[in-house]
């Protein structure tokens, strides 16, 4: 109570009352009525009542729930797929690379995310679509004869995914790999230790705190994309985001895509949790 | 391994050749869109058939650049101002938050830091949504009891700079109180000491010392809003804002115009990230 009934200064309260406003009104307040919204439905008589019917819903329609499942087997396979390469990428730059083009490497790694995510996935559509570049390419070179339509496939959806994400997994992998003693690593090899035995005895324990914000931060970015998905998985992408959209603005079924949105945020928190408590750390140090 | 171990050649060159793949794959998509911006064919695809600047300049009527698309630029502008509102609004706030979080001590720190954070993990679609929701809730509350029409709890332009401030104040606070924590808080002492209130010692030294981060919170808040999508799409009125414009465009076919817009885009955030990283060497110089 020592610091509660301490009389605070002015500044105190100027400084608290934005922030108040902005966490109170534009988070706290709305999430709550996105769980109120979600549990209230339209009874008989066209009233709305409390009611589960929405989540009731959700599990009776098959396409909504395989959409669900889908939706978050697909972000984990996009989050280890985007480890698997952000992980050498991030070693060559902190840890193989000339110091001089460090910096370079840095700043060439930041670029393409600085611009909007629409037009990067507008160019992999140029790229890959039947009448795209790469079509024409292989086409010229007398690799196929008739054109592949590249788009509009699963593992397409998810390579766009990867690509879209793959910065906030290359970024804490680099600075969490320049803290590593290179002393370390000499002393791995040393004591005979070959690449594969230090990457796993040295680098991957000490990288272990990067490892987790990166795979949170793109799990949570996958799961929440609705652009890659929509546009590169075409029609079939079904994506879970995509049903929320749908609810919302096209069937007009605010109480329904509210539970949508409900279940979606309840997964991420979930998994987030879990991975936080799997390896032992807290939000505030895994992101700040 | 590292630089300090001898490497043996296959290492160094498969790694060189496995990093240069990489690369490829990043700047790829950018490439191609950036080249077809120039090709003289009404569709963004190959073959070439010679260089133009119509995606840029023409206004015939079959082919219209984007300096005289009128639906493009508006969707520019309403970007631009959406971008400017965010900025002042998060940079203003943030910087209450990261004094809060830094400087003072209050019942229920822990718990307001964690809500503060949470904006990083709630996927961007959800935020739409809940704010979406929570403004109708309002404007009707408004509507029923004081028969008031709200235009601000309606899907539009204000709504939109709302959703996006809501999350990215998030990033501007952790960007300023990051600065916040290398404050020499001696500093403050010496001015109290000579008399100064901690409101001119606020202004006159603590917010000097924060102008970097102040400036790259500027930036770093522009550029975010002005490329945001997911919680924009669903807070947007009848007044898109570029992505969402483009969005509409790129689903229904594409014409070299995304191009061009997309190679200005490019071109715009270099030359806003060139200056904004000069301007914070020289501040950290000065």
């Amino acid at each position: 109570m020592t610091a509660f009934t301490k009389k605070k200064s002015l500044l105190f309260w100027l400084f608290l009352a934005p922030v108040i406003g902005w966490l109170g009104l534009l988070i706290i307040i709305p999430h709550i009525d996105l769980l109120i919204m979600s549990l209230k439905a339209e009874n008989d008589m066209g009233d709305l009542v409390w009611s589960t019917a929405n989540y009731m819903e959700f599990f009776r329609e098959p396409i909504y729930w395989v959409t669900f499942v889908r939706t978050a087997l697909y972000s984990v396979i996009t989050t280890v797929v985007t480890l698997m390469i952000s992980f050498p990428i991030a070693f060559y730059i902190a840890k193989v690379a000339s110091n001089k083009l460090r910096g370079a490497y840095v700043i060439l790694l930041l670029l393409p995310f600085w611009v909007s995510e629409l037009v990067r996935v507008y160019g992999w559509m140029i790229l890959l679509r039947e009448s795209g570049v790469l079509n024409f390419f292989l086409l010229k070179l007398g690799i196929i004869t008739t054109p592949i339509e590249m788009l509009y496939n699963d593992a397409t959806m998810i390579m766009g995914l990867v690509y879209s994400s793959m910065l906030f997994m290359v970024v804490p992998l680099i600075s969490v790999m320049e803290s590593l003693d290179d002393s370390l690593v000499e002393a791995s090899f040393d004591l005979g230790g070959g690449v594969i035995s230090t990457t796993w005895n040295i680098i991957i324990p000490h990288a272990k705190p990067g490892i987790t914000s990166g795979c949170i931060v793109v799990f949570m970015l996958s799961l929440g994309n609705y652009l890659t998905p929509n546009l590169m998985g075409g029609k079939n992408s079904l994506w879970f985001t995509e049903q929320i959209y749908n609810q919302f603005i096209a069937s007009f079924n605010w109480n329904q895509g509210a539970a949508f949105g409900f279940l979606l945020l309840l997964l991420s928190s979930l998994i987030i949790w879990f991975g936080l408590k799997v390896t032992k750390q807290t939000l505030g140090k895994v992101v700040a | 391994m590292i630089r300090s171990l001898p490497n043996p050649r296959w290492y160094k060159s498969g790694y060189s050749i496995f990093v240069a793949c990489f690369f490829i794959f990043l700047f790829a998509p950018l490439l191609v869109t950036c080249v077809l911006a120039f090709n003289n064919s009404n569709f963004p695809s190959l073959p070439w058939y010679g260089a133009t600047l119509d995606w840029f300049f023409a206004n015939t009527p079959d082919r219209v650049g984007i300096f005289h698309d009128a639906n493009n630029l508006r969707s520019i502008m309403t970007s631009i101002q959406t971008a400017f509102f965010v900025s002042i609004l998060s940079v203003t706030v943030g910087t209450c938050a990261a004094f809060l979080f830094e400087q003072e001590d209050f019942r229920f720190k822990q718990q307001l830091y964690f809500i503060m954070l949470a904006p990083l993990v709630i996927p961007g679609v959800i935020l739409g949504i809940s704010l979406l929701l929570a403004s109708n809730t309002a404007g009707m509350y408004f509507e029923d009891s004081f028969g008031l029409d709200v235009p601000l709890f309606r899907p539009g332009f204000w709504l939109v700079v709302v959703g996006q401030f809501s999350f990215i104040t998030t990033f501007v606070t952790l960007l300023i109180s990051a600065r916040l924590k290398k404050f020499d808080r001696t500093l403050e002492e010496a001015a109290l000491n000579l008399g100064a209130t901690r409101f001119e010692v606020i202004w006159h030294i603590t917010l000097r010392f924060l102008r970097p981060a102040i400036v790259s919170g500027l930036a770093v808040s522009f550029l975010m809003s002005f490329e945001n999508f997911n919680t924009t799409l669903f807070l947007v009125g009848s007044e898109p804002t570029l992505p969402i414009n483009l969005y509409l465009q790129v689903r229904d076919g594409s014409t070299p115009v995304i191009n061009a817009i997309s190679l200005l885009l490019m071109l715009g955030t270099s030359v806003f990230i060139a200056i904004n990283l000069l301007a914070s060497k020289k501040s950290a110089e000065s």
